[in-house]
């Protein structure tokens, strides 16, 4: 069979693969909301999850699709599509895909010059070896690390509680960080610093109105919905300010 | 006798780790069987030599971070699934926050499977929508009208996820969001460039940071 980048055979292999991790996920839901039900969750709670889950994904799910995009101008749609939608995230994908075009004597960058089958061959090991430590790592590590973390809280709870939570703030406070980046460059680096305080003051806003009206169910939409304010506050904010 | 979720789970996860981890190695081993092709091992080395050392010491810095954050289920999910820090753990850290239940406990694991699997689910139908509608789209996606908005998608993520968490924590705050915003504020002024791909590594440095503090302030009895 002659490749080509765009043949109905890559589509369907990535079908299947794809077909696969969606029963993964579907067995992994099912499977907590059974557990859920048998402790006692209240059925608005799960439902509730899995609602506010899906409209909080939709924004960034987009974002990965553009991707998608990004790189199947060199690499056709097959490949990109399977690993946007597995394992890694654009950054990592982006970067281990051009290492491999650099070393293959080609760029993502020209779009114009079609990869051969054996560049496409090598970009995919490359893409797939360059980001499989999670994979590999997870089902080794993951019921020891489970276990510290139990045996931590079960000897003092409280603590164990705060070293997660301080786990969430060094996450936060990494991406807060990098947000500022840019603000050397001058008035345009502003940019993303002026979209998260607009999704924060949103976000302050929405805390405010629940506490005052008592409409819980808004915390279920709170979250997206100031992140689609940032985002869309973000294009006029770059028109006025450059960047 | 039944197993207990807890002890289920991680069979579980790491008989579908195994089926799916498989299948997307076999993603380069059919087209290279499909195709009669042969992978040029000095280009594959050369090529893995430039993102490796990085991508695998952030991998398994990832490992020890998002497993005592997210729990056993969705772990076993988020690192098959991909897009964790932009995705799946805001994802779930919403959804515990959400549904007030306290991370680390019988309901947060749970509840962070249920926000990541459903979240997995959604991404996967989402790309497979706009790979079947990729032409009609693309105008869309690529107009230069929209694309401020999906360049600041983190700020807005983060902007508004950091005031739930830091009003709750501040103490918790204070001191790895000023070293962060040291680092990313003083380093490219010196003219160090390419930050945006040591977030990774710079996570568990803001954790162990956080960690530290928090270790100091509960001995004293501040929290």
């Amino acid at each position: 069979m002659e490749f080509s980048l765009n043949s109905p055979a890559l589509f369907i292999i990535v079908g299947i693969i794809l077909l696969l991790v969606t029963a993964q996920s579907v067995f992994f839901l099912i499977r907590a909301w059974k557990a859920g039900k048998e402790m006692g969750m209240a059925t608005a709670t799960l439902r509730k999850t899995v609602i506010s889950s899906a409209i909080f994904t939709i924004a960034p799910a987009v974002s990965i699709l553009m991707g998608v995009l990004v790189l199947s101008k060199k690499l056709g749609l097959a490949l990109p599509w399977l690993r946007l939608s597995v394992i890694g995230a654009l950054t990592y994908e982006l970067t281990a895909a051009e290492s491999a075009a650099k070393a293959a004597g080609t760029s993502l960058e020209e779009s114009a010059v079609a990869v051969t089958g054996e560049q496409f061959l090598n970009i995919s090991i490359v893409m797939t070896l360059g980001i499989i430590v999670g994979l590999v790592l997870v089902p080794i590590l993951c019921k020891r690390i489970q276990g510290g973390m139990v045996k931590m809280r079960n000897k003092d709870s409280k603590w164990g509680e705060i070293v997660t939570a301080a786990l969430f703030m060094g996450m936060i406070s990494a991406f807060l960080g990098l947000i500022f980046t840019d603000i050397s460059t001058g008035l345009a680096g502003w940019g993303k610093v002026f979209v998260m305080l607009v999704s924060a003051v949103c976000m302050a806003l929405f805390g405010l109105l629940i506490k005052v009206t008592k409409w819980k169910w808004l915390n279920d939409y709170a979250l997206p919905i100031c992140m689609l304010i940032g985002m869309a506050s973000a294009i006029p904010i770059t028109n006025l300010i450059g960047g | 006798m039944k197993r207990s979720y807890e002890n289920q789970i991680h069979i579980d996860g790491r008989v579908w780790g195994a089926i799916t981890g498989v299948a997307i190695v076999m993603f380069p081993v059919l087209v290279a069987l499909l195709y009669h092709l042969k992978p040029d091992w000095g280009v594959v080395l050369k090529g893995l030599i430039g993102v490796a050392p990085i991508f695998w010491t952030v991998g398994l810095i990832e490992v020890f971070t998002y497993i005592p954050m997210l729990g056993a289920g969705s772990s076993y999910l988020a690192f098959v699934t991909g897009n964790i820090t932009n995705l799946k753990a805001p994802c779930a850290m919403n959804a515990m926050e959400n549904a007030e239940v306290k991370p680390g406990t019988k309901e947060a694991e749970i509840i962070s499977t249920v926000a990541v699997a459903t979240s997995s689910i959604v991404t996967i139908l989402i790309i497979a929508l706009g790979v079947l509608l990729i032409v009609p789209i693309t105008p869309i996606l690529e107009s230069p009208e929209l694309e401020p908005a999906f360049n600041n998608i983190l700020p807005a993520l983060f902007g508004a996820l950091g005031v739930v968490y830091i009003s709750r924590n501040w103490k918790l705050a204070v001191a790895p969001v000023t070293v962060m915003l040291a680092i990313y504020i003083i380093l490219p002024m010196l003219g160090v460039q390419g930050l945006d791909g040591l977030v990774g590594i710079l996570v568990p440095v803001g954790a162990i940071i956080a960690i530290a503090v928090a270790r100091v302030l509960y001995k004293k009895g501040k929290i």
